[in-house]
Formats: C-alpha cells, structure tokens, sequence
C-alpha cells in the first residue's frame, strides 16, 4: 500500500481515526479495571487500619466520618466497633514539620484515649535517620514508636526530651521526632475537640 | 540473522541509556532499588513494544505531516494502559514509581524508536527492535538499581549480603548522578579495548 | 506564606533536577555554555507556567466532569505538544528577536519531562490554579538555577584534564551527584 498523502483531509482522518481508536481501548481498559483499583484503595485503607486498633467487625472505611481540627481543616475518622460497641478510633492524620516536609498516619486510639498503634503512611525523611519513625520494634529491640503505645496523651504530654517532654527524640533526627509527636498530637486534639475521647 | 541483529543491538552497542543516553529522567529516579528498576523497565519495555508494532502497522495510513501527533497519541494510550493495569495488580510497585509511570510517554527512547525505526520497517522486525531495546533499558535499569541498593543498603533484590546501613547517600538523589556516571566510564573503558 | 514555602521549596529543598530528576535530558544535553543555558530557562518557564494553567483549567473543567481522569495522561501531552507548537509560530509572528533567543529550544520542551511532570504534580497535589502556576514557575526557576550551576561549571571542566573513560557525560554525572549533594544541604529548610 501507498503511503497517504498528507492532504488536509487525509490528516484530519487519520488523525481522528487514531485518536478514536485510542480512546475506545482506554474506555475499555478503564472500564475492566476501576473495580480492582477502588478494591485496593480501600484495601490499603483497611489494612492501615487493622494494624492500629483493635480487631473489630465492621467496616471502619464505610463509616468514616471528618472531624474539625483546631487549625481548620478536617481529618478522617474511622471508627472500629465489635457489634455495636466502640472499640477504636483510628485517625488519619498528618503533618508538614517533618524533615522533608508532609507526612501522613493513621493513629489508633481506644476510646479512652490511649493510643494503641501508629502506622506512617507516607513520609521523606533521610532514609536511615528520620525513616527510623517507621519501624516497629520488640520486646528487647524497641524502635521509637513503641514508646508512644499504651500512652495516653492525657498524660504523657506529646513533646521530645529536649522541650521538656518525655519522648526519647531519634538520634540525629530531632525534627522528625518533633514532627511525629505533631502528627499525633493533631489526631488526639482533634478527638478530644469533636468529644469523642 | 537480521532479527536476531535488531534484538541484540539494544542489549550493548546501542544501550538506550548507556550508549544513547536517552531516557535519563526515569534511569536516575527508579532506580533506588534494583526490583524498583526492573519493574519500571518492563513498564517501558510494554510500551514501547506496543508502539511499535501499532505504528509499524499504520505506517502507511499516517501522513507525514502528522505522524507526531499521532506517535504521541499511540504511545500515550500504551502508557496509560500500563498505568492502570499496574495501578490496579501491583499497586505498591505502582505508589513506588508513581509520576514517572505516566513520564514514559515523554521517555525519550519510546518516541526515538517510533520515529527512528517503527515507521521505516516491518511490524516483525519493529516488534523485535522494540523488544531489545526495552530489555536493553530493563537491563541497564537493573544493574544501576542492583549497585545502588548494594552500596546504600546492603542488599540486592532485597537479600542482605552486607550487614549494617550501607552509604545511604547511593539511595539518595546524588548516588544516582554518580553511580551511573561511573557505570557509563566503565562501559567506555569496556567498548574501547 | 504558603506562597513563599512552594517557591523555596520547588527551587531550593525539591529541585526538580537535582532531587526529583525531571528534565535531566535537557539538563545534560544544553549546559555547555550558560549562554545557552539561560535560554533554555528561559523557554522552560515560558512554557511550564503556560502549560500548568491550560492543563489545570481542561483537567477541571473537561475531564474531572466529564469522569474521564484516566484520559490524563494523553490529553496533558497532546496540550503540551500544541501549546508548544502554537508558542513558536506566535513567537516567531510578533516578536523576532524573542524567538531568536528561545526558538530553537522550543521543539525539545515537548519531551521535556518537567513539564508534564509539573502539569500532573500541580493535579496530584491538589493545588488551587493560582498556587499551581507560582509551584510552576518556581519549578522552573529551580531548572534554571541547575542548568546555570552546571553549564558554569562545565565552561571550567573544558579546561581541565580527564581520564578518557570519564569524559563526557560521565563527569558531567558526577558533576551533578556532587550538586545534588550541596543542594540536599537545603532540607529542612521548610
């Protein structure tokens, strides 16, 4: 076969032929995978969730509600129930003091208010240093969140030694330790301004 | 003999990045780990074996005047087939690589071929350059990620051989200019003997 | 304030060179001479901020109404590709001296991956249009301020005596690692 000419009408077509042909196989490539990619979403959500609070029987993500935070914005909420009763609440909250700037929880808390577990989400502090927020630790190898478990921030005020508080900062990573006492202090304010701890 | 020269010129003598450098962007961003890297150069590999069967095949029914528009919009399509079908299978992979799963289509190498190559030949020898040359990208992809994640954190493909932190500089923005800097003069040295 | 950390941000702590590797080609390939380097920064910024707002406004007003966001990616290319063409033919229309300058650095933006990086980061992080330009435009001062810093120090590196290995883009790699390394100096600073 020939190639075409480039005359105008020639270019229009083709040009409009491919693109059709272009969006009908996304339109369909779409179609078949929407559904996989909402299923991990909330996968992720969950998970996040499951490692937080308490087992619990519902489906926190269906319930989500947004609480008012003292600066303005909003945080998600998700509530964990065993039957009926509140077992949790695990709050997906956040920060913009870190070493490279935003990072992101999901905190859970009981309805006391004691804090049961903190997952980062995202964050970009200097890998080895700051990315030491991120790990769990053990019983005989503790890492620097396990010092926050089974605390409440009623009394275990959410500041690094240095400012007079109790938190054992990371070494060489004040910041990010300051930055993560932030991120939970936001979701515990937060909590206790929308009364529900 | 032909095919088996398209497929083998991608893998050294015609190194998208190591001989061409085409394709920086991606080659320094993915490659923190060697599994970060290997995934993104099959992502490429997909989409450039995709153009370049699709526009070998219109070749002919693509005026000259136009042909890059309609490259662009071929490749674009190819690329966000990849960016949701990784999306929706592999996501953590997908949330590692993020932006630049979508910066393919602006990848170099992908529209190099198609112009270079994919509009001049048969759709079979096409689809094997497109091949060799995404293995050759995949592979030089691999080799950088495998030193960095060996320097900077002990490992390769995420089994330690090295016990401790590593330099973690290797992980970080500046340890991707300098460890592919000194694989490119190694690659010199090895071309010229 | 906020205005002030994006734009201290995108040149200084998340150089989209040097920390986020987005237009590299061109960051290798035109920094031979700050000359032509301050050209090229030029014709970027031209085009980044233009391409953030155009991309911005189909993406909110076409797309996100219409449900199709996958379409993304092949709509910001093609209105990136046309933007450009569109600016030459202007440019070299009403202003000769202009295009003269930025001209021949035009058709190379359009695989230039800072710009669509841009474009999809400003949707990504969910800036409002104004935000989105000034995070643009910072961007692209922060590729001119590399661009400048390399093509200074190449204009030195002509002088001096390497290994035959090492010449040619493999210095200039390690060039910018160690450029990198001084701009990582910068985190923390918002």
């Amino acid at each position: 076969m020939a190639k075409l000419e480039s005359s105008l009408k020639n270019m229009m077509l083709s040009l409009t032929l491919i693109s059709l042909g272009a969006s009908a196989a996304l339109g369909f490539v779409n179609d078949f995978t929407t559904e996989p990619i909402q299923k991990q979403i909330t996968a992720k959500t969950v998970n996040a969730i499951k490692q937080v609070v308490p087992e619990f029987t519902n489906n926190p993500v269906d319930e989500v509600f947004k609480v008012a935070t003292a600066e303005g914005d909003s945080l998600n909420v998700y509530p964990a129930k065993n039957g009926e009763e509140i077992i949790g609440y695990a709050v997906r909250s956040y920060t913009n003091k870190g070493y490279g700037g935003y990072i992101s929880f999901m905190i859970g808390f009981k309805p006391d208010g004691t804090i049961v577990n903190i997952n980062v989400l995202e964050q970009k502090e200097t890998p080895g240093l700051g990315t030491k927020m991120v790990p769990e630790g053990t019983a005989d190898k503790p890492e620097f969140k396990d010092q926050f478990m089974g605390k409440n921030p009623e009394t275990f005020t959410l500041k690094v030694k240095k400012e007079g508080g109790p938190v054992d900062a990371i070494t060489a990573a004040t910041i990010s330790s300051k930055a993560f006492c932030d991120g939970v202090e936001r979701a515990y304010s937060t909590l206790k301004k929308g009364g529900l701890i | 003999m032909n095919q088996l020269k398209n497929f083998t010129k991608g893998l050294l003598k015609e190194n998208p990045i190591l001989v061409l450098v085409l394709g920086m962007c991606p080659t320094l961003a993915t490659t923190s780990s060697a599994l970060n890297g290997l995934g993104m150069g099959l992502a490429t590999t997909f989409v450039l074996l995709g153009s370049n069967v699709f526009i070998s095949l219109l070749k002919n029914v693509i005026p000259d005047k136009v042909r890059i528009p309609a490259f662009i919009v071929i490749i674009a399509t190819f690329v966000t087939i990849v960016d949701l079908m990784m999306q929706a299978y592999v996501p953590s992979l997908y949330s590692t690589l993020g932006i630049f799963i979508p910066l393919i289509v602006v990848n170099c190498i992908v529209l190099g071929r198609a112009e270079a190559f994919a509009s001049k030949n048969t759709v079979l020898s096409s689809a094997v350059d497109g091949i060799g040359m995404g293995i050759g990208f995949t592979l030089a992809l691999g080799v950088l990620g495998a030193i960095r994640e060996l320097l900077g954190n002990g490992s390769i493909l995420g089994h330690k051989f090295i016990n401790g932190d590593g330099i973690i500089l290797f992980i970080l923005a500046p340890g991707a200019f300098i460890a592919l800097g000194y694989l490119m003069a190694v690659i010199n040295k090895i071309k010229k003997v | 304030m906020e205005y002030i950390l994006i734009i201290i941000s995108a040149i200084f702590v998340n150089n989209v060179v040097l920390s986020q590797f987005l237009g590299v080609c061109p960051f290798l390939g035109v920094s031979n001479k700050v000359q032509t380097a301050l050209g090229m920064a030029g014709a970027v910024t031209f085009v980044i901020v233009l391409a953030t707002m155009v991309t911005y406004i189909i993406h909110t007003y076409v797309l996100v109404p219409l449900h199709i966001e996958f379409m993304q990616t092949i709509t910001f290319i093609l209105v990136i590709a046309s933007l450009v063409q569109m600016v030459e033919i202007i440019l070299k229309k009403i202003s000769q001296p202009l295009y003269q300058a930025l001209g021949i650095f035009l058709p190379l933006i359009t695989t230039n991956c800072a710009v669509l990086g841009v474009s999809i980061l400003v949707i990504k992080k969910n800036l409002s249009l104004m935000m989105g330009i000034t995070y643009g435009a910072a961007t692209a001062i922060g590729f001119g301020l590399a661009l400048v810093l390399l093509a200074g120090i190449r204009e030195q590196l002509e002088l001096a005596d390497i290994p035959k290995g090492m010449q040619g883009v493999p210095i200039l790699l390690i060039t910018a690692g160690i450029l990198a390394m001084a701009f990582m100096g910068f985190t923390g600073l918002v």
